[in-house]
């Protein structure tokens, strides 16, 4: 086709940028104030989580022996001796012990969000997508494994193969992805039927093809505020299990634990044991839930 | 006295992306017993304007001007004043009879309801009521239907549901949103010459709003053309079509591919309809008339009488447009 | 005679549904979609499909580019019949072969770019294009729909509807295809809108020399951009014409029926409009009347239609009828007056 003058001229013009729905979903988020509150917590929790330790003077191991036997009179939290937040039972510093548990808590949460996201979603698509029989296969499965007491299988894991930290990423990966693969199942089904991927199929587009490029992109809304609201579940597990004793063994330590042993301490006094890893975890779960609703909200299908 | 006499109706909506002018200072009266037809594109604002009217307006829309009923100011009326009104002076017949019906209840219980609560009328003698209803609106074997739910009736059938209900209070003006849009052109005929069958035996006045210029054509003594929120002309229907007197009408008569015609090029209107988050200071239709002028961006001349009953709102003159 | 683009032949859609709480033994309903359409379609030429809903229009168009199982032929221009091909051979065939969608926005995915949108066709089958090739073909399609080019990294809910459509015309044409389905495209669309889109479409037409399956159920649309037309009833041929002997000697009852029932803008005309009703509603199309189809609604209907189904006549003008002609007042339709 021959392309005349003018119609040169408009071929040149400089392209203008798009505004895509994402944009138009941050917009939205950082309109609402709780999220944006729960943004920066979480950013700040996560940043004394990982460089906190700079600021600490006793690491997490270190015992210190002018404490030690008489936490209760001597190791509230003070600047002077360098334990901010005190110290626990045995004379260690608590700030350090915090931080750590911090770390170690959001990673189990984080991780196991992470193997639902990716093993939860292309599960759900692919059977939502293909249908029939593969589909009532594939989903039996999840049904049957849901029916599983997961926090019984965990505990009976770490008993039979030891408290590692990998045997715990372990059992939480293995329950986290069920529940996503559902959930994406769902939408699977009703894009499916969408007019755009009709036109792909028409088109030719191979069936892999579509699945990454029609149906996950319009998954992710979905997807983001699920993962977002998993993650303080799987924190919750995790602490559930240390507070039995059976989680991350010494001189390792989560917020669970740090929490199971302040609370038993509460007797003699000692409550900043308690307080601070509390406080701690209750930051985090309550930044998690408003994040996720910030983002449901933001990423609402009706202004889609 | 008008029946309906409609002043400087306005329509706002409070949206994120700013405030929505749907209704732009639109004026009319409606006298008893007659057909007005109200004729816009998507953006004309005519639904929400039917909706301000009933007080039925979602809550983020705000309606300034006046509507009266029978001399009685009825806009943004509470509630204890704009009940009485609904369902037994002014009814309402919307557009998709597939979501205007409550699925969950039967077709009896749903008509029922309106006449226990406005006329007071015992269940049996609603019921007969009603049975009396779906006859004159031709529902086959109505005394045996009545008891059935919404999806049990054709798209057809729903919408004559929809029709008797809004009928059985015997209201002085029936409004009818785009009834035949969503049906088959069959049905859609049918439904027509039962509207009009219905307004020569109940007497009623109706506004009927839609885009199909053909089905106002058939049923309309009026016809008032809307666009961006404001009335382009207005006119009774046969010199409307016969010598339409405004660009944006003459522009719609010439996009309509027709059945009797043979088929030249359509004369399409170019650009879109507006967009009415800013709603333009002069003629909403400027940016797509071939006759638009600097002023006309500017201001728009007031709809003016020129013949018996017609009006137009243009900045330029017929002469100007021929 | 030029030989056909496309020739069907008995073309049959039948959908088994199963009730939720069926026995696994239980046989299946049967829904038939399509019930035996047969037609040719030359290179250059448009049909016109009209028809009622449950007509079977949209899955007749669908079963042409095997988006549904259907049995019967469909033989294209290279002889292969495309209804028995597998999936991967059906591939090359696709691009000669494009569908328009009827809602303008849903069909196309919100996450992708317009630029995105207009060269997954390309992409998939010319898969060896540089970027930069395929960047200059999408924006030459867009100048060509009436597009700005510099809009290529917008996203379609930033457009209206109207430029949706055209959105998706430039994605069907950019592999220039040598067939069109375009599944009411333009019902959607605002009536000024309208008008742009039929006149870009028929402007196409010409210019690529494309043949075009025009289904809709606006009888004057179909009118305006179509060389024949064929009426369809409950997934079978009531008649097909060239349009202008349809519409001004329409010779079956059903299609004489529809046509008096388009509303005219013209008050005069409507006022002397005489409507032929047709009483009773579409019979379902999982339990279809024996013979025609259309006889429990006809006002022609004999004892034979209900006995033997009417074939559809060969020639220019074909009606499948007992009884075609033209609108005469029969015995019965003046019994009942």
């Amino acid at each position: 086709m021959a392309i005349d003058a003018s119609a040169m001229g408009r071929l040149a013009e400089g392209e203008v940028k798009g505004r895509s729905l994402w944009a138009d979903a941050r917009r939205r988020f950082f309109r609402n104030k709780a999220a944006v509150a729960g943004v920066v917590t979480l950013l700040l929790i996560t940043l004394l989580a990982l460089f906190g330790d700079a600021l600490a003077q006793w690491s997490n191991e270190e015992i210190d022996f002018a404490v030690m036997g008489q936490a209760a009179q001597l190791g509230q939290p003070s600047i002077a001796n360098g334990h901010y937040f005190g110290t626990d039972d045995l004379g260690r510093d608590l700030y350090s012990r915090t931080l750590q548990g911090t770390r170690i808590s959001l990673m189990v949460g984080i991780v196991g969000s992470l193997i639902a996201v990716i093993v939860g979603t292309l599960y759900g698509a692919v059977s939502g997508y293909v249908g029939g029989r593969t589909d009532q296969i594939m989903m039996r499965i999840v049904d049957i494994l849901l029916a599983v007491p997961f926090m019984f299988v965990v505990i009976l894991l770490l008993v039979m193969f030891g408290r590692s930290l990998f045997m715990l990423f372990f059992g939480i990966g293995l329950m986290s992805w069920l529940n996503m693969a559902r959930i994406v199942r769902g939408q699977t089904l009703s894009l499916k039927h969408k007019e755009y991927v009709e036109a792909a199929q028409a088109t030719g587009v191979p069936t892999f093809t579509i699945i990454l490029r029609h149906i996950v992109p319009n998954l992710v809304g979905i997807v983001a505020v699920y993962a977002t609201l998993l993650v303080p579940e799987m924190i919750l597990i995790e602490s559930f299990i240390s507070f039995l004793g059976l989680g991350v063994q010494e001189p390792l330590t989560s917020l669970g634990a740090l929490i199971s042993e302040g609370a038993r301490t509460i007797y003699y006094g000692t409550t900043w044991q308690l307080l601070w890893p509390l406080a701690f975890f209750i930051a985090t779960l309550f930044s998690f839930f408003f994040v996720g609703d910030g983002l449901r909200d933001a990423l609402d299908p009706k202004d889609r | 006295m008008a029946m309906l006499d409609i002043r400087n109706l306005s329509v706002r909506f409070d949206t994120p992306d700013g405030t929505v002018t749907a209704v732009n200072g639109v004026s009319l009266s409606l006298d008893r017993g007659e057909t007005l037809g109200i004729v816009g594109e998507s953006g004309s604002g005519k639904s929400q304007l039917a909706f301000a009217v009933m007080g039925l307006l979602a809550k983020n829309g705000r309606a300034t001007g006046s509507v009266a009923f029978d001399g009685r100011e009825i806009l943004n009326a509470p509630p204890a004043v704009i009940n009485p009104i609904r369902a037994q002076k002014i009814a309402m017949v919307f557009q998709d009879p597939m979501t205007s019906l409550n699925p969950y209840m039967r077709v009896s219980d749903q008509m029922a309801e309106v006449l226990v609560h406005h006329k007071g009328m015992s269940k049996a003698q609603a019921l007969a009521e009603c049975v009396r209803m779906l006859d004159a609106v031709k529902i086959p074997d109505a005394a045996g239907r009545v008891r059935l739910f919404p999806h049990e009736f054709s798209g057809g059938m729903r919408q004559r549901v929809m029709i008797a209900m809004s009928l059985l209070c015997r209201p002085e003006l029936l409004i009818a949103d785009e009834p035949t849009t969503a049906l088959d052109v069959t049905v859609q005929a049918q439904i027509m010459t039962l509207l009009g069958d219905l307004r020569r035996d109940f007497g009623m006045a109706t506004i009927l709003i839609t885009h199909d210029l053909g089905v106002v054509a058939g049923f309309c003594e009026r016809v008032i053309v809307l666009y961006g929120g404001q009335i382009m002309e207005q006119s009774p229907t046969d010199p409307l079509f016969a010598t339409p007197a405004h660009p944006y009408t003459r522009g719609l008569l010439g996009a309509i591919p027709r059945v009797d015609q043979e088929g030249e090029e359509l004369s399409a209107i170019p650009g879109s309809p507006p967009n009415m988050t800013r709603p333009p200071k002069g003629c909403p239709f400027a940016p797509r008339c071939a006759h638009a002028g600097e002023d006309c961006l500017d201001h728009l001349d007031p709809l003016t009488e020129f013949a018996p009953g017609r009006f137009r709102a243009c900045n330029r003159s017929l002469e100007e447009l021929a | 005679m030029t030989k056909p683009l496309l020739s069907v032949a008995d073309l049959r859609v039948t959908f088994e549904l199963t009730r939720a709480g069926d026995m696994p033994w239980t046989a299946p309903r049967l829904l038939h979609a399509v019930s035996g359409v047969s037609f040719d379609l030359f290179p250059g030429e448009t049909l016109g499909i009209v028809g009622e809903s449950g007509c079977g229009k949209s899955t007749l168009a669908r079963a042409l580019v095997q988006m549904v199982p259907a049995t019967g032929r469909a033989v294209w221009t290279d002889g292969t019949d495309l209804l028995s091909i597998t999936r991967a051979q059906m591939l090359k065939y696709r691009a000669d072969i494009q569908m328009v969608f009827q809602d303008p926005l849903a069909s196309l995915n919100p996450r992708m770019t317009v630029g995105q949108i207009i060269a997954e066709p390309l992409r998939t089958h010319h898969r060896g294009l540089a970027d930069a090739e395929v960047k200059a073909r999408v924006k030459e399609m867009m100048d060509r729909v009436g597009l700005l080019p510099n809009q290529i990294n917008r996203y379609p809910h930033e457009f209206s509807g109207g430029q949706c459509q055209r959105i998706g015309i430039a994605r069907a044409l950019i592999v220039r295809p040598k067939l069109l389905i375009c599944d009411e495209p333009v019902s959607a669309l605002d009536v000024s809108i309208q008008a742009q889109v039929i006149n870009l479409l028929a402007e196409l037409q010409r210019d690529l020399g494309l043949a075009m399956i025009f289904i809709a159920h606006d009888l004057s649309v179909v009118k305006h951009i179509s060389d024949r037309v064929m009426v369809l009833y409950l997934g079978r041929t009531m008649e097909i014409a060239e349009s202008g002997a349809l519409y001004a000697d329409p010779q079956h009852p059903y299609t004489q029926a529809l046509l008096s029932a388009v509303p005219i803008p013209d008050p005069a005309a409507e006022r002397a409009k005489r409507i032929i009703p047709l009483e009773g509603d579409l019979p379902s199309p999982m339990n279809p009347p024996s013979g025609c189809v259309f006889r429990t609604r006809c006002p022609r209907a004999e004892a034979v239609c209900a006995e033997t189904v009417p074939v559809l006549s060969v020639g220019a003008h074909g009606v499948a009828c007992h009884f075609p002609g033209p609108l005469i007042r029969t015995r019965r339709m003046a019994e009942r007056a």
